[in-house]
């Protein structure tokens, strides 16, 4: 099908797309496109006015400061993918990265987009929960700093008001005790994933501290396991990890892909793989 | 401001174009309905199947997931671009070769596609070419002799790489077809438009 006729503009400031997304009341931003322009074009949504924010200049930077991965919101995935502070410094990112998509939509989705658009069977989103990353947006009112965790709200619904633009999410730039893990199943490379987890965690003498699950693809946002997480935290064992598994309280409805009952044992499959993961040493 | 129509000055296969467009109008219903360039095809159209791969300032992108107003200014290469310059003689002759092809709907972004991963350096295991054309994974699980097509040429360049591209590299033994020829005679083949052609909005 074809996008139903919209109005068109092309800012060229953060404060230019702000003013621009008060001209119309059903206005969106468009950045990479990837997923906007599918469901425009499917016609699942409509909107009165797109407001381009690609002209807008240096929010494409991914740089390492304060202690924080700071990756602009215009940022390409394609650039994350090679970018040596994304490698270094914030690993979880770097290994999630490939499994975004395919070459095609890497080179042209945003950073900011995807976590925007809150796909509750994304990547990008589970990685900043996973991390406790944050989210840095402008709007009428000027900027402000979201927690990760309290920005997905629900099904593609997230803190971000109508006049809100994303400019910026940070993450904690990892240290020599951080561990990640990351692990998704898909029919297809670079599919949505049928179910995903995305972890962090503090290695602990011979153990993790401060463990982090985000699953994808189990509900309306991706979902911490926090029962899980406190059943990891301790010395690591077999008997530790089946517990965490035991304790996983997800609920994951059925969709197309599988049933909630397969996903909720995936996950179990899955989360045994990542404490692996989190148990080896940084590279 | 924002408007519904807009007029857009690109470089499409190396000539400048210049065309009204409706906002909502994508890159690759531009290409196809506007400059007539139809080697870009139409599937799914929300992201999925790839066979509407074009390349923009050098990447390929999704012509689907683009809108033409968003290419004002740009650079865009199609696959009669990339067959006419001689770039991709060789995958080209490679891909006959094995026929790897069934119905050859997703062939040109098939191309396009291979094209981008041999241009980054070495060559790619075939777990990397799977991984990299798994964007345009269509209906007919031909996907082997696409992967030996792709691999060979990743080898045959990797062994002569000051020949890669213009002139046409290839297998060692195979022929290559002199992709510049129909260059010289200063047009295109039949039913390839769109080397150098210059609208004006009216």
């Amino acid at each position: 099908m074809k996008p139903a006729p919209f109005a068109y503009a092309r800012a060229r400031s953060v404060e230019e797309a702000v003013a621009l997304l008060a001209e119309k009341p059903d206005a969106k931003v468009l950045a990479g496109g990837q997923s906007l322009i599918a469901t425009l074009n499917m016609r699942l949504s409509a909107p009165a006015l797109l407001v381009d924010i690609n002209g807008i200049d240096g929010r494409d930077g991914i740089v390492h400061k304060g202690g924080m991965v700071e990756i602009g919101a215009l940022a390409r995935h394609v650039q994350a993918e090679r970018s040596e502070v994304i490698a270094s410094f914030a690993p979880l990112l770097a290994s999630a990265m490939p499994h975004i998509g395919h070459p095609a939509i890497r080179n042209r989705g945003t950073i900011g987009g995807s976590i925007a658009f809150a796909d509750p069977a994304a990547e990008l989103p589970a990685c900043l929960l996973a991390l406790g990353g944050e989210i840095e947006a402008q709007g009428p009112e000027g900027k402000r700093t979201i927690k990760a965790d309290d920005f997905f709200r629900g099904l593609f619904e997230t803190a971000l008001g109508a006049q809100d633009v994303l400019t910026a999410v940070r993450v904690p730039a990892a240290a020599q005790d951080t561990r990640t893990g990351f692990a998704e199943l898909t029919r297809r490379h670079g599919d949505y994933a049928i179910i995903g987890l995305a972890a962090s965690a503090k290695a602990d003498g011979m153990g993790l501290k401060d463990v982090r699950l985000a699953y994808f693809g189990v509900g309306a946002t991706p979902v911490r396991a926090r029962q899980a997480e406190a059943a990891l935290s301790g010395e690591a064992s077999e008997k530790r990890i089946d517990a965490a598994i035991a304790a996983l309280e997800l609920d994951p409805p059925d969709d197309v892909q599988a049933t909630g009952a397969a996903k909720k044992h995936l996950a179990g499959v899955l989360l045994r793989g990542v404490v692996r993961q989190l148990m080896e040493p940084a590279r | 401001m924002s408007s519904r129509a807009f007029d857009i000055t690109l470089i499409v296969n190396g000539g400048a174009v210049t065309e009204r467009v409706e906002a909502r109008k994508t890159l690759v219903d531009f290409l196809r309905d506007d400059l007539g360039l139809t080697g870009s095809h139409v599937g799914c159209e929300h992201g999925v199947c790839g066979a509407c791969t074009v390349r923009v300032n050098g990447a390929i992108l999704r012509g689907c997931l683009m809108l033409a107003v968003q290419c004002d200014g740009a650079r865009i290469e199609t696959i009669e671009g990339v067959s006419d310059s001689g770039e991709i003689a060789d995958l080209q002759d490679a891909f006959e070769r094995r026929n790897a092809l069934q119905c050859g709907f997703c062939t040109p972004a098939m191309v396009l596609t291979a094209q981008e991963l041999l241009a980054q350096p070495g060559v790619p295991s075939r777990e990397a070419i799977r991984e990299h054309i798994s964007g345009n994974y269509c209906r007919c699980t031909g996907y082997q002799a696409i992967v030996d097509a792709i691999e060979a040429v990743a080898q045959a360049r990797s062994l002569s790489p000051s020949f890669w591209g213009a002139s046409g590299a290839s297998e060692p033994g195979i022929r290559t077809r002199d992709a510049n020829a129909h260059l010289d005679s200063g047009s295109g083949p039949a039913g390839r438009p769109g080397m150098t052609v210059t609208r004006r909005a009216t």
